[in-house]
């Protein structure tokens, strides 16, 4: 089968079968990718992991792309990342067309209700595991207060904060405390 | 306009969302207040939602929030937005990759960072897991009564457990 082809359905079957996103997906990509098709080793494997961690965006993109490109450069990428992304796409617009009317129907939203709760019992776990992993250093405890205060001032008087000015100021105020550190450390050699 | 927008605030979120999952919520709800497009309340359905669908949370959410603003091309550019930093940024690391992996220095780091890998993946997927479990449970006790449309009596329930081989 064309190559193309075989990373465009193997990555849409991973993207059909991944409720939930992120993590339980590069178990389904190890199973696929690794053992059945070898197209990449499990050391590689690792180091998806790693660099879909740590760059930005949806992990499923990261490995996709990784993937698709080692087989085939970048139309590989780009085949493994619209077969990944094609199947959610198609169920959520389906979704997204009938939502209103499903929300009609008196149970349904009562349903829905409860969910809500849900939702945010879930984002809240999240958050507690983030916390849990977090180093309990100085700087990013002072960060991780600073920030959670500023959204809360936010919140009350109404003001509009960006996410993402508070994360590159987080992100300048650790740069500096490092450099900061580093000074004081030759400061220290030399002295 | 509304195309514009879409780009642009969901290029914003597929750029400084790292880690993906959750993470990728308070970004999206602000992008979303911030233009003026959802209430809070209609965004939680669609977190719900983007939950229970196959696929990433966040590309989920993106795919949704543009139909609901501007139908099947909305979907399609904010998909495409949400998706394509992390593209290129992936195909940009590939290509210093294959000389990064050969120098020594970036083999003892990786070393190092591979078993924390495995345990921040071992505390990260047993939530995740779970549902995956609840959904397969589901399955098979979907599975195991189709075999009989109405509801099964305990005879017929007996017999189609038996052709499952589960009795």
């Amino acid at each position: 089968m064309n190559i193309l082809l075989d990373l465009f359905l193997t990555f849409a079957k991973i993207g059909l079968f991944t409720f939930g996103g992120g993590y339980a997906m590069i178990s389904l990509i190890e199973n696929a990718c690794v053992e059945r098709k070898r197209w990449i080793t499990h050391d590689d494997m690792m180091n998806i992991t790693v660099i879909a961690e740590s760059t930005p965006g949806p992990i499923a993109i990261s490995c996709a792309t990784f993937v698709g490109y080692r087989q085939k450069r970048l139309a590989g990428a780009v085949a493994a990342t619209i077969g990944v992304i094609l199947p959610s796409f198609g169920v959520i617009f389906l979704i997204s067309m009938g939502f209103d009317r499903f929300l009609e129907i008196a149970w349904i939203a009562h349903a829905f209700m409860g969910i809500r709760i849900a939702v945010g019992i879930l984002i809240l776990d999240a958050a507690v595991r983030m916390i849990r992993k977090m180093q309990k250093k100085p700087v990013p405890l002072a960060i991780m207060a600073g920030s959670f205060h500023a959204m809360l001032l936010a919140d009350i008087l109404a003001q509009r904060v960006s996410s993402i000015a508070l994360m590159l100021i987080a992100a300048v105020i650790s740069l500096a405390v490092f450099r900061m550190k580093g000074h004081a450390g030759k400061a220290g050699e030399s002295g | 306009m509304i195309y514009f927008d879409l780009l642009i605030g969901f290029l914003k979120v597929g750029l400084f969302v790292f880690g993906g999952g959750y993470g990728a919520i308070p970004l999206i709800r602000d992008v979303v207040l911030s233009y003026g497009w959802i209430g809070d309340e209609m965004l939680t359905y669609m977190i719900a939602v983007s939950e229970s669908s196959p696929g990433s949370i966040m590309v989920n959410l993106a795919t949704y929030v543009g139909s609901a603003q501007a139908g099947f091309w909305g979907a399609l550019i904010a998909t495409t937005a949400v998706a394509l930093p992390s593209f290129i940024i992936v195909l940009r690391l590939m290509l210093l990759l294959n000389r990064l992996l050969k120098n020594p220095y970036a083999q003892a780091v990786l070393q190092g960072l591979k078993p924390c890998i495995i345990s921040s993946f071992c505390t990260a997927v047993t939530f995740p897991q779970t549902i995956i479990w609840f959904f397969r449970m589901l399955r098979s006790a979907a599975s195991v009564t189709c075999t009989s449309p109405a509801v099964p009596a305990p005879g017929r329930m007996a017999s189609s457990l038996r052709r499952c081989r589960i009795i």
